[in-house]
């Protein structure tokens, strides 16, 4: 059975001026249903890049990437924004979230674009804030909550259109540190539902958390494997990775 | 995306922010605020004209006799035996005899229009009498000293009692017998109708010093028979005279429709000036759109990383400004019709915005929000997700 996230030989190219920039320098990452995978690296190693081809926002400049066995790198804009709809759930470093809209609006938005009924998203909304904790806040504007409440609100909003995968880049970048903690045990336990979890970090602690760790520096994989290797954590050539994170 | 939900969000940044939205509708607001004053004032002026047409008779056929010689003339019978040749085309027919006279009522001297008139004349145009009867036959056969007067007379000479009451032509004594109606209860000897006397035209012509008639009324059966009456007429009119240059006939209906035109065509003009205004508010759309689609990019980004396609980003700004400039439409409407309102009756003109001219009004504000909305919309769609999702 095929890989459900297959990036074979992946390279993104961004040309600056004279010089090429290989964000991504001939990356192989497979990924298989109900894994939790961190994808870590220093600063400028590429992860957002990655996880921006694996997310459906971007394509690379050449290798293929098969998401669910379907040939997405060649795809038209509108196709994968309908991939990104019905497969993919993103949760972001800012949040994201639509400052206007309510929070259960919010959380609605990907059913809309699914194109599902009122009764349904409102049904499905409300669930994926219920599972969240914040079913009682629904009414209110995201400017009305804690970080940590309107990174749920972005988690409900990734779960509510029941992805195959959800993909969060930097989740816990802009929370307190038990904060943070708070919903990396929420992403535990939606990986023991058996959610596939890709997750972005330049934080060991957060990414020993799962299960596999991939470690990108200039654009190549350096290390795949276990979190619990103790590989995993090494530095080849920096020590400590406290470095700011974009 | 759903229409609902863009448009609720469209009206709440209209209500957020009321002082761009107001400039930013202003165009809109003033362009469909003179389109419905030039359409109500230029409809109310119509209805006017027409009503007043209408009261002269919206089938009538007036000839103009201009005789070449005294043996070739276009005597009464002539002009009546041509009606009764042509039932199907022809209603009725009058003999018009303007008289140059004074009229008195005691030592009083009033200025009223004497003419002279056949009985039929009711047929062909609005006589509507309050009181008494218009003339009999027998009248006219028998020249007999008969008059009906207009309203206004009623009231300046005989305090509304005039019926029964005795005036003078001429020095002639004639007996009140019809009062017509009044074509407007406070208005002056000016009216139409208002200042008339009637008497038979027998008479009229014998005041006249036994002058021939040289104008005559006719109406037609109905609208349709308007031109075969004219025609039939005319041909008569030719074979009696000999020369089209010695008479003249006039269709009310041709007259009608030539005042139509023209009003038509100022109102056109005007309409299209007042149309540059709404192109202005479609560019102010357009700009404020552009200035919102940078303001949003990040949204924009966010909505796409969710599943908007182009198509569904696009709309949502299309609705956005079409909404914009719908309200500014339904307030330009509203300023419109109140301002027709209040100018109307500065101009005397009973200003009558239409439910179309509205709904049409209406209809193009909100056209102009979607035609000049759609660029700025594309523009948002086609953004890049990436780029719009850092975009801060
Ligand atoms: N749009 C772009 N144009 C040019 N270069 C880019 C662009 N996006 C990314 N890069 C470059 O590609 C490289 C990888 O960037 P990327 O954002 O993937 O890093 P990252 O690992 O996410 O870093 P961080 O931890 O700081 O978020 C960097 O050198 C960056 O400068
Ligand atoms: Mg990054």
């Amino acid at each position: 059975m095929s890989h459900l996230i297959e990036l074979t030989d992946v390279y993104k190219i961004y040309h600056m001026g004279d010089t090429d920039i290989h964000a991504l320098d001939g990356v192989t990452i497979h990924i298989d249903r109900g894994e939790f995978v961190a994808i870590v690296g220093q600063s400028g190693s590429g992860k957002s890049t990655a996880m921006n081809i694996i997310g459906c926002l971007d394509v690379p400049t050449s290798g293929s990437y098969f998401l669910d066995g379907v040939d997405v790198s060649t795809m038209e804009d509108d196709q994968q924004a309908e991939i990104r709809n019905r497969t993919l759930g993103f949760i972001f470093q800012q949040y994201n979230l639509i400052p206007k809209l309510n929070v259960l609006e919010n959380v609605e938005l990907p059913l809309l674009y699914s194109g599902a009924d009122s009764v349904t998203r409102r049904q499905a909304a409300m669930a994926a804030l219920e599972r969240v904790g914040l079913a009682a806040k629904c009414k209110n504007l995201p400017s009305q909550l804690s970080g940590g409440q309107q990174q749920r609100v972005s988690i409900a909003r990734a779960l509510a259109g029941n992805p195959s995968v959800i993909l969060a880049d930097e989740p816990t970048g802009a929370l307190d540190s038990r904060t943070g903690r708070e919903v990396l045990a929420f992403l535990q336990e939606l990986n023991r539902e058996g959610n596939t979890i890709v997750l972005i970090t330049h934080d060991n602690s957060i990414a020993v958390k799962a299960q596999r760790i991939i470690r990108l520096s200039d654009g190549k994989v350096i290390y795949d494997g276990p979190a619990d290797d103790p590989k995993a954590v090494v530095q080849p050539h920096e020590p400590g990775e406290e470095g700011e994170a974009t | 995306m759903s229409f609902s939900q863009s448009f609720r969000l469209a009206l709440k940044s209209l209500r957020t922010s009321k002082m761009r939205s107001l400039l930013t509708m202003l165009g809109i607001i003033i362009g469909v605020a003179s389109v419905i004053v030039i359409i109500s004032l230029g409809d109310g002026m119509n209805n006017m004209i027409n009503s007043e047409f209408e009261k002269m008779g919206a089938n009538l056929l007036q000839v103009e006799v201009m005789s070449p010689s005294p043996s070739r003339t276009v005597k009464d019978e002539q002009m009546y035996a041509l009606a009764q040749e042509n039932p199907g085309l022809i209603a009725a027919v009058s003999p018009n005899v303007s008289v140059r006279a004074t009229v008195k009522v005691g030592s009083e001297t009033y200025s009223a229009s004497v003419t002279g008139v056949g009985e039929d004349l009711p047929v062909i145009q609005s006589v509507e009498l309050t009181q008494g009867r218009f003339l009999y036959y027998v009248d006219v056969d028998r020249m007999q000293n008969v008059c009906v007067i207009g309203a206004w007379i009623d009231q300046e000479a005989y305090n509304g009692a005039g019926l029964g009451q005795t005036l003078y032509i001429n020095g002639y004594a004639y007996t009140v017998v019809g009062v017509v109606e009044a074509s407007d209860p406070d208005s002056g000897p000016t009216s139409y109708n208002d200042n008339q006397v009637y008497i038979p035209y027998t008479n009229a012509t014998r005041l006249n010093g036994n002058a021939t008639i040289t104008s005559y009324l006719f109406a037609a059966t109905s609208d349709e028979t308007n031109t075969r009456a004219k025609a039939a007429i005319e041909s008569r009119l030719e074979q009696l005279l000999g020369d089209e240059d010695y008479y003249m006939v006039i269709s009310m209906s041709e007259m009608m429709s030539i005042m139509g035109d023209i009003t038509g065509t100022v109102m056109t003009v005007l309409v299209a000036i007042a149309g540059i205004s709404l192109l202005v508010g479609g560019i102010g759309i357009m700009n404020i759109m552009l200035v919102s689609v940078t303001e949003r990019t990040r949204e924009i980004g966010i909505r796409k990383s969710l599943g908007a396609k182009h198509r569904d980003i696009r709309r949502q700004f299309i609705i956005e400004a079409g909404t914009t400039s719908a309200v500014g439409g339904v307030i330009g409407i509203a300023l419109g019709t109140s301002l027709a309102k209040l100018v109307g009756p500065m101009v005397g003109i009973e200003a009558a915005a239409s439910g179309v001219a509205i709904g049409v009004a209406f209809g193009v504000s909100v056209a102009v929000g979607v035609i000049f909305g759609y660029l700025p919309a594309n523009k948002a769609a086609k953004l890049n997700p990436i780029d719009a999702l850092r975009y801060d």
